[in-house]
């Protein structure tokens, strides 16, 4: 069984070969083919990213730009917001990504079950969020989360809870924000992971059951390590998302209150389009990259190693 | 793969739902209950932020925050409706974000098939460049480029265009990847044949080639519109003058009025949403491959 994730992988023997040799006698054509890709990403993306690094390495003062080294990067230690922005990053990654990866691969397992009715309408209904737009559902939720009499609070009401003052306090708007983040996400990685227990092969089901594995064991035994690969890609991808978090927490509290839901690429966003600071955006910017490659090598030592 | 077994799950329910007892069909039924219930709850959470929206959007903003909440459709859609253009022009904003992202979609998708297809099939000089490239594009965060990008596009004097909206990211590395991976799958042989009967690169690319990747780039194409039609920093940065914001601008824009109109906003939400949810109505199989793009392989 091959599960390739967001790994590269050539294929080996006689095709290559073959491809090869067609490769040779129609350079031209296939150069032809990926110009346009190849002269936007040059524009696009190597000379802006280029120009990046360039900037971060400057400070600008008064219209003069002066050749500052290293100084913007030494700027990134000594700020508390920085800290704050990857605190509550950390956060993210730490209270919102295995809490919705559970949940989404809960709810994949107990779809996934034959006896299962309505399993069409469940699936989509809880996938329903995926299909929102990302600004209209934060819009959604910031008019939900109102305290005096916001939808939320008046459902909690209903029980006897007293008003949460969602969106004004420090610690209820981490709450909201992962709360969002989860209904807008879980049911996304849900299908994804749904996938790939369908890819599960049924002997495997099979040979558990006349080793005489129970429900449990056959899942922690089975299913978990079997979903291994979907499950990396899942947690990757949602590190990376948690990393570059913007629109959420934007439309939902402008990062505040008093930075509690402060994350890196907003506050690149203030630096730069606020303050108007490019060399220090950049530097910010920087360590986004470095913390994404990090990632990106993590996860391909986990796709390598065999369980 | 050999012939798929009945699944044992599927051969256990047909094994008991011929020859069980009542009893324990009484006892599988009480055991089974709580999944329907965990199932019914996840369902209800998925769906009432979107039941609220609609029923919010045909109320005045005070019904939004009474005791109790109006929990059936209102009368005020109209008025809701108009207030909604007067502010920021939403008809306009709509078409806006539609025009755009649909130029973004056609011109985006054609460059991710082409340097696809030419990445899957050819060999040329600066093919492994160019492939490092854009594997490094999917890597690093688009974040950093907004401010070079920025006063490039500050430079050519196209701030508050289209073109600037539209431009800078067409070539859609994720795109490219997914199109390479598609187009490694087809069997070279075939392209050979075409050329021998003498068909020229593009012919054999358009007729023969392009036909049977066609689930996946009808996946691309709406990975790619969705993608455009939520983008929001971008266009944020990109456009000033109201005429010229896509959705999400003017939603944002809305909240930072000095007092919301949020039976409004909740309206433009929901109009901002449904051509996502008819696309996802009309072409759920390859929204779905689009979504997942290259995450599963069987």
């Amino acid at each position: 069984m091959a599960s390739t994730s967001l790994v590269l992988r050539e294929r080996g023997g006689a095709e290559t070969t073959r491809r090869r040799a067609l490769g040779r006698r129609l350079q031209r054509p296939g150069a032809w083919f990926s110009l346009p890709a190849a002269v936007l990403l040059v524009v696009f993306f190597a000379y802006p990213l280029a120009t990046s690094l360039w900037q971060s390495l400057h400070a600008t003062a008064g219209g003069v730009t002066t050749w500052v080294g290293l100084e913007q990067y030494a700027r990134l230690f000594e700020d508390p917001l920085v800290g704050k922005s990857l605190a509550n990053a950390g956060m993210i990654l730490v209270v919102q990504v295995p809490l919705m990866i559970g949940l989404a691969v809960g709810l994949a397992y107990l779809l996934n079950q034959a006896w299962l009715r309505f399993r069409g309408g469940f699936r989509l209904l809880v996938f329903l969020p995926a299909v929102t737009t990302l600004v209209a559902y934060a819009v959604v939720f910031r008019v939900m989360l109102a305290t005096d009499g916001g939808a939320i609070n008046q459902l909690i009401g209903l029980v006897g809870i007293a008003p949460v003052d969602w969106l004004n306090n420090e610690w209820w708007a981490r709450v909201a924000l992962i709360a969002a983040i989860t209904w807008r996400w879980t049911g996304y990685n849900m299908v994804i992971i749904l996938a790939g227990l369908q890819s599960i092969p049924a002997e495997l089901y099979e040979a558990a059951r006349i080793d005489g594995a129970g429900r449990w064991q056959t899942f922690t035994r089975v299913v978990l390590p079997q979903l291994r690969p979907v499950l990396i890609f899942t947690t990757v991808t949602s590190t990376i998302g948690a990393l570059q978090l913007f629109d959420e927490n934007w439309i939902l509290t402008e990062g505040g209150p008093n930075d509690a839901t402060l994350t890196p690429v907003l506050y690149l966003y203030k630096v730069g389009f606020r303050q108007f600071d490019f060399g220090y955006a950049s530097a910010i910017a920087w360590l986004l990259v470095g913390i994404t490659a990090v990632i990106a090598f993590v996860q391909f030592r986990l796709m390598r190693e065999k369980p | 793969m050999t012939v798929a077994p009945i699944r044992p799950a599927v051969r256990e329910t047909i094994a008991s739902s011929r020859a069980v007892a009542p009893a324990s069909r009484v006892r599988r039924a009480v055991l089974r209950s709580p999944v329907y219930l965990a199932l019914a709850v996840a369902a209800v959470v998925s769906v009432l932020p979107f039941a609220w929206m609609v029923i919010a959007s045909t109320h005045t903003t005070a019904d939004l925050f009474a005791t109790p909440l109006p929990v059936l459709p209102g009368g005020e859609l109209w008025a809701n409706l108009a207030r909604l253009e007067e502010s920021v022009q939403f008809g306009r904003v709509m078409l806006n974000s539609a025009l755009i992202a649909v130029i973004y979609t056609v011109f985006s998708s054609i460059v991710s098939v082409m340097c696809g297809y030419g990445l899957a099939t050819y060999r040329f000089r600066g093919r492994g460049v160019l492939l490092g490239i854009v594997l490094v594009t999917m890597m690093i965060p688009m974040q950093v480029l907004l401010v070079p990008l920025f006063q490039m596009m500050a430079s050519a004097g196209w701030i508050d265009t289209y073109q600037a909206v539209i431009l800078p990211f067409l070539a859609n590395a994720f795109g490219i990847f997914l199109m390479r991976q598609a187009f490694l799958d087809f069997p070279v042989s075939l392209v050979e044949a075409a050329r021998i009967d003498g068909a020229d690169e593009l012919r054999t690319f358009y007729r023969i080639v392009l036909p049977v990747a066609r689930p996946q780039v009808a996946a691309l194409i709406i990975y790619t519109f969705i993608s455009q039609w939520n983008a929001f920093i971008w266009p944020l940065l990109m456009l000033n003058t109201e005429s010229n914001y896509t959705v999400p601008v003017a939603l944002n824009t809305m909240i930072g009025l000095s007092r919301v109109d949020y039976s409004g906003l909740m309206l433009g939400s929901l109009l901002a949403t449904l051509p996502l949810m008819l696309l996802f109505l009309v072409f759920q199989r390859q929204f779905v491959t689009g979504l997942l793009g290259g995450a599963v392989k069987g």
